[in-house]
């Protein structure tokens, strides 16, 4: 019995790290083959590891192909997206989850109801709405649709509902304004949920692809998706060149993954209760 | 304080989301349904006294569709092979990782996730070179076992396969953290009462685990489904569709009537079926969520 139990408990370890290598195998590959030199990864067989290290494919992105552009491009879009949505969902959040009127519960049910519509089902009307109000190739085409989200309002409100009602009433009989009470005391007792939904937010900004590619068509305006996208059309031969600007797209999300990943994974867990 | 709360309070709070969701969601939605009516195209975009009604014509044109057919196929192969491979991944490394006999289980678990989270664009494109016949690592591993080097994105066989692989890859952590949630949510007394009859592991997965996990199993499943739906990018940066038009989604065959012809009346007719699939998946999960509890 002994000995099964050892094999057993070797042979799932072992699994473990092997699922673990298949899982980094793409990422390893993709660091190494950024920092090889210019054709070294088109080789048979296959050098997991560059010769010497070779930086030439970052510079080149830099210099001649907007890199910072985009990279800042992404950035802005997702800390904006993030801020003006975590703002407008937590206010209508809280409208739902503390404040009385008529028309609530059904005005809600309604607002859920729209979680079933793909949002591909839009895109083609927003643009044409987008384009008419002078907003395509600019970022409103991409903060104006990201302004709001039932998801988000929903989350935020389940959250709110478990805020006493107690502590509200006890601000309002010391005169307190409900805009008050939403900043003072709600908001920063949302804070785990808001950072949160911020990081899904931000990294599904971040990674978003096809209503980027509709709505960004100039090149001064594309964000690192967009761009990395293109780039494959042009330099599909330069393995090295597109490797580097995949290290830049992912790098940040990870390094930010790792900071933040007790947020992030809590935050699946809250996603999928039902009510 | 039961008092009904001041309208303009209410409308303070309640406006920014609201109207955003309604001019830049619901009107969208509304208008998409009307143009689906019409023979919006490029035409109609230089001068809009161009658009005509032309009732289901968009409608009836797609089930005349060969391409969108096509598209219509390859999507429900990649959702009906790819989906229930997702989740049987997910399930198992959840169970591995579940167990007591494996060490480092949080490092495993990060590294396990850290697909989940990164550029669909850009690990599409890593891929891409992993799928190289002659230089990819993926053929020169499989050569270590005397396959021979398979055209991964060339061959019309092989194509979709590759982005379902890819798709498990990338998708497999999400489902996982749910599933070791859903095990750690089972009592340890049934295991134990199991074990004292002298059940077997398999019996006990069989009778105890799988059931109990049963609610984690559909939500996911449908989650996952609904999401696949929705194939769009790996395609546009892997294949283009091709080849022969092997991996052409739905979504992406809207996108290049739409975005690309300027067919829009046509575009958002395809867009409309997506949402009638979606939502009869939707609607079977709200069927038996409550029977499926234990």
């Amino acid at each position: 019995m002994r000995s099964v139990f050892i094999i057993k408990k070797i042979f799932l370890n072992l699994l473990a790290l092997l699922i673990g290598l298949i899982t980094l195998i793409p990422f390893v590959w993709m660091v190494s083959a950024s920092l090889m030199k210019t054709g070294e990864s088109a080789k048979y067989p296959p050098k997991f590891f560059p010769s010497e290290l070779d930086f030439s494919h970052y510079i080149f992105l830099f210099q001649n192909l907007d890199m910072a552009k985009y990279f800042l491009n992404s950035l802005a879009l997702a800390i904006l997206v993030t801020t003006i949505s975590l703002l407008f969902n937590s206010m209508a959040a809280y409208a739902f989850a503390k404040l009385r009127f008529g028309l609530k519960d059904r005005l809600f049910k309604f607002l859920l109801s729209l979680m079933i519509v793909p949002g591909q089902v839009t895109m083609l009307p927003l643009f044409l709405m987008l384009k008419e109000l002078g907003f395509i190739n600019t970022y409103f085409g991409i903060i104006i649709p990201g302004m709001a989200g039932v998801f988000g309002i929903f989350l935020l409100r389940q959250f709110m509902m478990s805020i006493p009602d107690s502590l509200i009433d006890a601000a309002r009989i010391d005169g307190a304004s409900d805009l008050k009470i939403f900043f003072t005391i709600i908001l920063p007792l949302c804070r785990s949920v808001l950072i949160t939904l911020g990081i899904f937010t931000f990294i599904g900004t971040w990674n978003d692809f096809l209503w980027p590619l509709i709505v960004m068509t100039d090149s001064s305006m594309y964000t690192l998706p967009v761009a990395l996208a293109n780039l494959m059309g042009e330099h599909t031969q330069d393995t090295e060149l597109m490797m580097a600007g995949s290290v830049i797209t992912v790098l940040p999300i990870v390094i930010l993954f790792a900071f933040v990943q007790k947020y992030y994974i809590s935050g699946i867990m809250v996603g999928s209760v039902k009510e | 304080m039961k008092d009904k709360t001041n309208f303009w309070i209410v409308f303070l709070f309640l406006a920014p989301a609201l109207s955003a969701i309604l001019f830049f969601f619901i009107v969208p939605v509304i208008s998409a349904f009307l143009i689906s009516f019409t023979d919006f195209d490029i035409y109609t975009l230089g001068d809009f006294r161009r658009l005509r009604f032309i009732g289901f014509k968009n409608y009836v044109k797609l089930f005349e569709d060969e391409l969108f057919y096509k598209a219509l196929l390859n999507t429900f192969y990649f959702v009906f092979v790819g989906g229930p491979l997702s989740i049987l991944v997910s399930l198992s490394t959840a169970l591995l990782l579940n167990s007591q006999l494996v060490k480092f289980k949080k490092i495993f678990r990060t590294i396990y996730f850290l697909p989940v989270v990164t550029t669909i664009v850009a690990v599409a494109i890593v891929w891409r070179y992993l799928y190289h016949p002659r230089f990819g690592i993926l053929n020169y591993i499989l050569s270590i076992f005397g396959i021979n080097p398979i055209d991964w994105l060339g061959d019309p066989i092989y194509a979709m396969p590759a982005i379902i692989i890819l798709a498990v890859w990338k998708n497999f952590g999400y489902n996982m953290i749910l599933f070791i949630a859903g095990l750690q949510n089972i009592p340890s007394e049934l295991y134990e009462a199991a074990e004292l009859d002298g059940a077997s592991s398999w019996f006990k997965f069989k009778s105890i685990t799988l059931p109990l996990l049963a609610p984690t199993t559909f939500f996911t499943s449908i989650m996952t489904m609904i999401g696949y739906f929705q194939l769009f990018a790996e395609p546009y940066v892997m294949t283009q569709g091709g080849p022969l038009n092997s991996t052409l989604s739905i979504v992406l065959y809207m996108y290049q009537e739409g975005f690309r012809w300027w067919n829009m009346g046509y575009s958002v007719s395809i867009a409309f079926v997506l949402f009638v699939i979606i939502l009869i998946g939707t609607l079977i999960q709200f069927r038996y969520e409550k029977r499926i509890h234990y």
